[in-house]
């Protein structure tokens, strides 16, 4: 028999082609078929779409890195559920772009924390969250009281939230999609944002979260 | 799943099983073309290559795991629509709604199935559910001198409430001390745990500036409000306050003494003592008066369930009755 093994060992090129291979099966198996699960493409019956102004608070909180410090995924474990709520579902989630999972906890879970607390307990604890939490080793967040948000392109955000999920929207009786966003939440998107604080809207959509399943 | 991809992650899984054997065999065959222990004919810093097959516990150990990847796949799902020998699942997944959620959890709990998630909840209500249901069946007068239900509602609390209320429910600016006898909508047992479930929010205080004439009907009334609870102030200011105070007689009653005094769950504070919500200095009253104020407490009936409730209940009545 040939020794075809040195063949692979010695040449780089070859062997980087066959590594490429192996790992890749991993994910043809475990990745590939997700994106056409019924499961993973179908929202939730009570999942709405983020208004404009929770649409920027998202953004504030990708821009703030909270997903640094919380994760929005609630495992099914009762140690979990029993103090965050119902373990997440991957339909609560066919909308989201990016996911906003995290996988660290400094701080709790917030994958249903919208009203759980107050509008002014959010802005409180942002703002001086030791004012609220003494024992918090969370930083403030003072500064989203003073930016305020012009909303110049709050339309274009939601127009591409549109086309990211023409295929995954609810369907109407008739089984035509209905997209995410009218041509009239677009047209009053910027309206419906300018000159709020940045505070506003992230308390807006952090009291949006988990809301589909509660 | 769909049988495509059901199919697909069939063949590709057990492809890799089988995979991995076939080149384990390949593996162990003699290919070098030199005996098994001789030298392979090179050698550095005198170190020389000798063929060597590959260690037997080591390829006994990779048999063995192939083996037992087939066993995990006959008795764990794996394999696209098999759904494995056991029947495990770690939790329902695919659930649309919170009703289908709690649905298949009840089927699951009837027919005994193995449903991971399911199977802790059902065990933990084994063991927790009796003792909640004997709370629940007790008043909670009768359990606000239970040490050991206190010590549940404590640790309730501690858990779910102490983030606005404080550790020791003295609560902060903003929000409310459950450990005096100052209530903003009542502090029978009875209101206060419909204030937990139902949650509460307040009504009414809206931005005053416009209606109270501008900057000096605010101050006016600000100094007003303050000498209630018998402080000095502004005895002109206050007076023409005090005309003006008709207008909030309506929540606060005419003497200011609050919502709950005139025996309405509106959440309007008393003025009339030294209990500040949001702070009694002149300026922080004047901004309550001009800008207005929405406490809100938030509903736990569908977060906590009654029977939680109820004890916390207890907890925070028992704060206030020393």
């Amino acid at each position: 028999m040939i020794n075809k093994h040195e063949k692979v060992e010695k040449s780089v090129g070859l062997f980087f082609i066959f590594t490429i291979f192996a790992i890749s099966i991993g994910g043809l198996v475990e990745i590939t078929p997700l994106f056409f699960q019924k499961e993973t493409t179908q929202p939730v019956d009570n999942l709405r779409p983020y208004t404009a102004l929770e649409m920027e608070g998202r953004d504030i909180y990708i821009r703030e890195g909270c997903s640094n410090c919380h994760s929005q995924m609630i495992r099914p474990f009762r140690a979990e559920t029993e103090r965050y709520g119902h373990y997440s579902v991957a339909g609560e989630h066919v909308w989201e772009h990016p996911f906003l999972w995290g996988s660290k906890r400094t701080g709790p879970d917030l994958a249903r924390v919208g009203g759980r607390y107050s509008d002014d307990w959010h802005i409180a604890h942002l703002t001086d969250p030791r004012s609220v939490v003494p024992e918090s080793n969370m930083p403030s967040y003072k500064w989203l009281n003073e930016n305020k948000l012009d909303g110049a392109i709050t339309a274009k955000k939601l127009e591409t939230f549109n086309f990211l999920t023409r295929n995954r929207s609810h369907k109407d009786e008739q089984g035509n999609a209905i997209p995410l966003y009218s041509a009239k939440d677009i047209a009053n998107a910027q309206t419906a944002v300018q000159g709020k604080t940045e505070m506003t809207a992230l308390v807006a959509y952090l009291q949006s979260l988990g809301h589909a399943l509660k | 799943m769909s049988s495509f991809w059901s199919i697909w992650i069939t063949v590709l899984s057990l492809g890799t099983l089988v995979g991995c054997y076939l080149l384990l065999r390949y593996c162990l065959k003699n290919f070098a073309g030199v005996e098994e222990g001789e030298s392979m004919g090179h050698s550095f810093d005198g170190i020389e290559e000798l063929n060597n097959p590959l260690p037997k516990w080591w390829s006994t150990f990779f048999l063995v795991t192939i083996i037992w990847g087939f066993g995990y796949f006959l008795m764990y799902p794996g394999l696209g629509n098999f759904e494995g020998l056991f029947g495990w699942k770690s939790s329902n997944q695919g659930i649309l709604s919170l009703q289908e959620s709690k649905a298949k959890a009840a089927h699951a709990k009837e027919n005994n199935l193995i449903v991971q998630y399911d199977m802790e909840v059902k065990a933990a209500d084994a063991k927790f559910g009796p003792i909640f249901e004997a709370f629940a069946a007790r008043s909670i007068e009768d359990l606000a001198s239970d040490d050991a239900a206190l010590k549940v509602g404590q640790r309730l609390f501690l858990q779910n409430c102490s983030q606005c209320h404080g550790s020791d429910a003295r609560g902060t600016t903003g929000f409310p001390n459950l450990a005096d006898k100052d209530w903003l909508y009542g502090g029978t047992p009875a209101d206060i745990k419909h204030s937990l479930m139902e949650g509460r929010k307040a009504q009414g205080m809206i931005a005053w500036e416009t209606m109270l004439g501008g900057d000096q009907g605010v101050k006016d009334v600000a100094a007003y409000v303050i000498s209630l609870s018998g402080r000095e102030v502004n005895a002109e200011s206050a007076k023409s306050g005090q005309e003006k105070f008709a207008m909030c007689a309506g929540c606060h009653g005419a003497d200011g003494k609050g919502s709950t005094a005139m025996g309405i769950p509106l959440g309007a504070p008393n003025l009339a003592d030294d209990i500040w919500l949001y702070g009694g200095s002149p300026r922080v009253v004047e901004q309550s008066i001009r800008h207005g104020r929405a406490g809100v407490m938030p509903a736990w009936k569908d977060i906590l369930g009654e029977q939680k409730v109820h004890v916390i209940s207890a907890y925070v009545y028992s704060l206030s009755q020393n």
